[in-house]
Formats: structure tokens, sequence, C-alpha cells
């Protein structure tokens, strides 16, 4: 860019600097064009990320008594389903099992619960594929399967087969009282 | 656009308009006078058919946003008020739901026609993947516009493709959270998918002027695939090929009319009727037919970024293709080796659509049990899909560069009207000589 303006330049005081003074306003005024259509970008494409009503989403609360062993409720959760399982003595000895497996995530059944409420697992409910629900009690480890495209979890809740990369996520959570999380 | 005019202004008005618009003479240049090679078949019309297409498209589209409510709490109810309650809402939205599946008939002969008469090489380069930007930009067009009905299908099959970006490492979640607007595919998605459905066709119209253009530089293609050498290859677009794409047209709308009054389901999925539930997935998710190819490569592959790489990568290969093909020759027609490759290759294509409407772990060949093989069974639709999979990409990274260098291929005419003339009994002289100039 310097050669051609130095080139053009018929002003005898300003060739043979490099850069002359008018190679800086040429510099300074791209810089100045592409640092405002940069910043005028930015809210563009900013916009389309989750707006303030969104990201003030409130936790959820949820009545544990409502749940039988070998029962699982889905609620919504920040739009996605929310898996609330009470397993039965059999899942849990087959989750506990599992930790020994070759596992794709290595996790153990103890850190995907809260320590003595290995009854209680809580997890959201999208394959960590490309987002499809699972269904309980398909595959075979008798946990999740995804219809999607065939990922099978354990009763950990841990990928097992199939396509899908990780285990299904836990989200946060507490125990307000034994009968009652507070999700979120 | 090809530079010299045979235009002349007839009227005074003709005259005043064109040294201050020439657009009279821009329409007479690309579409009457325009020099086509005379011997254009009908795999030729599909270009005219596209046209019609997208136009059938915008005006249909048009109409439905007129009734359509962009919300989670009305999309679906809308679309059934313009089915029962809206005057011929019925048929707007059935020739708008069947048009976007006639779109795709029509493009995936275009492409095929491209591929087989090589009409993506030198100098037509630039025409071919302007050519691949519209097919892109339909896909996306075409997707977003079933999410707008907000069936299972249509929430579903959203959350899938966004996910997809998910599969980026280190900028995938931002990236997926930035098109959903929110944690999940919610009302915030819905607007902007019906904002960008109703954009796109128009950037579309505008590749597809670009397209045009392209194509007038170095004029068509021809199923000889060889140059025109004189204007004696030649014949006026109008009105030899305005009437046989009309008439292409007409037939097209046959099979368009027939779909839209007889059958007008067949082509979706009846699932699409259950409104949008994000709590339960429906047991079988499939995108629409125009999509499966692409969706088999995706769960060929048991990796989840090998297998969206996989997945736009069969794309890409289009893209590259004028440069992957070494071979001089245009034409298949003189191509004997690589015609039969290219046979199998519009097999293995509709091979993978087969097998992505059907369930990964479904048997190929019903009843026959056979042994698992790393991690599914060999006579699964997984296996087919890989091995469809492997050929589809094995054509353009292998067989079409390797082919072009080893093959033998048959003698090509001199030119386009040499195959007719050189026999005299097919050349009275005189005949049909200009039937286009009246008197």
């Amino acid at each position: 860019m310097a050669d051609t303006v130095v080139g053009a330049n018929p002003d005898p005081h300003a060739a043979g600097e490099d850069p002359n003074r008018r190679d800086f306003i040429h510099i300074a005024a791209t810089v100045a064009a592409v640092g405002a259509v940069g910043g005028l970008a930015w809210p563009f494409i900013d916009q389309m990320n989750p707006a303030g009503d969104t990201l003030a989403l409130a936790s959820v609360e949820f009545d544990l008594t409502k749940v039988e062993t070998g029962q699982q409720v889905t609620i919504k959760w920040r739009g996605k389903p929310l898996f609330i399982r009470r397993r039965t003595g059999k899942e849990i000895a087959e989750a506990i099992k599992g930790d020994t497996a070759d596992l794709r995530d290595k996790q153990t059944d103890e850190s995907r619960h809260k320590p003595g409420k290995a009854e209680w697992l809580i997890l959201v409910g999208t394959c960590t594929h490309l987002g499809c629900v699972p269904t309980f009690g398909g595959g075979d480890y008798g946990g999740w399967f995804c219809p999607c495209h065939g990922s099978v979890y354990d009763t950990s809740g841990r990928i097992r087969k199939g396509p899908a990369p990780k285990n299904l996520e836990v989200p946060e959570y507490t125990f307000l009282s034994d009968t009652k999380v507070k999700v979120g | 656009m090809s530079g010299h005019s045979n235009y002349e202004p007839k009227t005074g008005f003709e005259r005043w308009l064109d040294v201050r618009l020439p657009i009279v003479r821009l329409a007479y240049d690309s579409v009457v006078d325009f020099p086509t090679p005379k011997n254009l078949n009908y795999w030729w019309t599909f270009g005219g058919i596209l046209a019609f297409c997208l136009g059938i498209q915008i005006v249909t589209g048009v109409i439905l946003a007129m009734h359509y409510v962009p919300h989670v709490d009305y999309a679906f109810a809308s679309v059934e008020r313009i089915m029962r309650d809206v005057n011929y809402g019925w048929l707007v939205r059935y020739m708008h739901a069947n048009g976007a599946s006639m779109f795709f008939v029509a493009v995936y002969v275009h492409i095929f026609r491209g591929l087989y008469y090589g009409s993506y090489k030198a100098p037509r380069e630039v025409l071919w993947i302007l050519g691949c930007v519209i097919y892109l930009l339909m896909m996306a067009t075409a997707f977003m516009g079933y999410v707008l009905p907000w069936g299972q299908m249509s929430f579903h099959g959203a959350v899938v493709i966004t996910n997809l970006f998910g599969a980026l490492p280190v900028v995938g979640p931002s990236i997926t959270t930035w098109l959903w607007g929110g944690f999940a595919v919610d009302d915030p998605t819905l607007n902007r998918f019906f904002s960008l459905h109703y954009l796109l066709p128009f950037m579309i119209a505008g590749v597809v002027i670009l397209h045009i253009w392209a194509l007038h530089v170095p004029g068509n293609n021809n199923p000889t695939g060889v140059n025109v050498k004189s204007k004696a290859d030649t014949v006026p677009f109008h009105p030899y090929y305005t009437v046989k794409d009309g008439f292409a047209i007409a037939v097209f709308m046959l099979m368009f009319a027939s779909f839209v009054f007889f059958n007008p389901n067949a082509l979706g999925d009846a699932v699409n009727y259950v409104p949008a539930n994000p709590l339960v997935t429906p047991a079988h998710i499939v995108p629409e037919w125009y999509f499966l190819p692409f969706y088999a490569i995706l769960r060929a592959v048991p990796n989840k970024l090998a297998g969206v790489l996989g997945m736009f990568g069969a794309i890409a290969m289009l893209f590259v293709l004028p440069w992957l093909d070494t071979s001089k020759v245009r034409s298949m027609r003189y191509r004997p080796t690589a015609k039969l490759y290219f046979f199998i290759f519009v097999a293995t294509c509709l091979v993978l659509g087969f097998c992505g409407g059907r369930l990964p772990d479904d048997h190929v060949i019903p009843k026959l049990t056979t042994f698992t093989l790393l991690d599914a069974d060999l006579n699964s639709m997984v296996w087919l899909s890989r091995i469809a999979a492997t050929y589809y990409f094995a054509y353009f990274l292998l067989i079409l560069p390797i082919l072009g260098l080893t093959e033998t291929p048959l003698p090509q005419p001199e030119s386009i009207s040499e195959p007719v003339l050189s026999h005299s009994a097919n050349a009275p002289a005189g005949a049909a000589a200009s039937p286009e100039k009246r008197g």
C-alpha cells in the first residue's frame, strides 16, 4: 500500500519518507473505519445472545415425596427437561458395578449424587450428542436410551455406547430438606 | 452481459429508455437473443424449473407470513388456522410445503446433471460454486422453515441441528447458546428462524442472479461437453429454449399438483402434526427426505465431532470438485469408466437416503442374523451407511482424481454440429433454418 501511495504522491516534500504524511492519513482512516464497523457489528451479533429476562431464569424447587422408588419425574428447567429419578437398590448396585468398567467419560456413581443420597439421581435430560431427550428403560445398561442416534446411558446416566461424548449432565442442586430439592 | 448486443430499440420509448436504463437490452440479450448450444436435452430444463420453484416459494411464503404467528404458544395453532379458516390457506400452505420438496427434487436433478456432463469444469468453476452456495442457502432456508409450524419434528429437528454446532471444540457451546438466544430451543429461536426464513429466499434470488451472470459469460455447457465453435452450434434462447423450458415446467407442474391436491402429506412426517413438547423426543426422529443422505453420514460415524465434520464435508466436496476431477473431458458420454462410477455414486446417494430414514439398528436384510463388527451389527443400517459414505467420499477424493489420469476416453466430436451434420441425410438444406423469424 505504501508503495502505490508514494508513487502516486505528487508532493515533493512528502516523497521519500516512508510512511509519509499521506500514508498516515490513509492508515488512520482505515483503522478508524474498521474499528467503527467492528464496534457497530458487535451489538448486532450480541443481540442474538440470551436476553436479560432469559438469563434471569428462576431456579426450581421440587417436592420429592411425589416420586416412588423406581419412578422418574421429568420437569422443565431452563427450557430443558430435568430427570428426577428415585433409583431402586438394583439400579444403584449396577451403577456402582459400572464404576470399574471401561468408561468413555470417567466418573464414579458416588460423584454423581449427593453424599448419602444414592437413591436420588438428578440429571439434565438432554443427550450429550445432539440434545434429544433419552427414554428410560432402553439400551443394554438398564438406564437411558436416546432414540435419535442410539446413545445408551447406564443407571448412573453415564455414556456407555453410541455417539454421545459425555455423561448426562448433573445440574447444580441442593437438598433443602429430606423431601425437597432446589435445582439451579 | 457477454459484450456484443443485437438489441435494436423499436419504439421511441424503448430508444428513450435504452440510453437511460438499458434494462430491455439486458433482458433481450439474456433471454431472447442469447446464443445457446442447439443440442441441450431435457436435463437442461431444470434451471428454468428451479427459477419457477423459487418464485412459487416466495409468493406462497409471503402470503403465509400474513397469517402465521411466530410465537411458541401460537405458532402451531396459527398454522392450523391457516389450514382450516384462512380462505384457500390449505392450498397456499400445501403448495409451500410440497414446493420445498419439489425445489429439492429439481435441484438434485440439476446437480447430478452438472456432475454427469462436467459442467463444473473450467471455465465454469465460479458458476458451479455459486450453485453450491445456492444449495447451502436452500438447505438453511428449508431447515428453518420446517421449524416454524412448531410440531414435534420441528422442535426436535431444531434441537439436533443446532446442537451440531456444539460439536466444535471450545467455541461450540457459546455458538449454540448464541443461535438459541437462551439455554434451549425456545421462543427467541423460533422468532429469529422466522426472520431468517423470510430473508434467505431473497438472498437466494440474489445469488441466482450471479449464477445466471456467471452462466452467460462462458455460455451453457452441453451434452457433448465440447465448446461452442461457431454460430452453427447455437440457436437463440428464444423461442427454442423458452418453449422447451416452458414445456418442462408444465410437466413438472403436473407432478407438483398431483402432490398438492392428491397426496399433500406424503412427503412430510405425521409426527409434525403433534404440537412441540420439549420434554419428549419422538421415538423415531428423521429430517425431511432431502436431508436424509447427510443425516445417514452423520449417524454412520461413532464420534460426535467427526460425524458433524463428515456431514459438512460431504457438502464441501461439491465446492472443491472442480479441482478434484483431473479429466480434461467434460461429458461422461465419452468417459465410459467414469460413467460407471457415476451411476454407482447416484445409487450410493439413494442408499444413504434410505439408511437415513431408518433406525440405525434396523436390519438391512430382514431376519438375517450376522455378527457384530466393532460396535454394530454387520447387517444394520449403521454398516450400510458406513460403506455408502466411504464410497461417497472415495468418489470425490480418489476415483475422480485418479480416473482422469488413467482412463482412456472415447473420441469426442469435433464440434456440437459435427455428429449430426456428418450424416448428410440428416442435414436437408435450408430446412427449419430460422423458425423464430416470421415471414
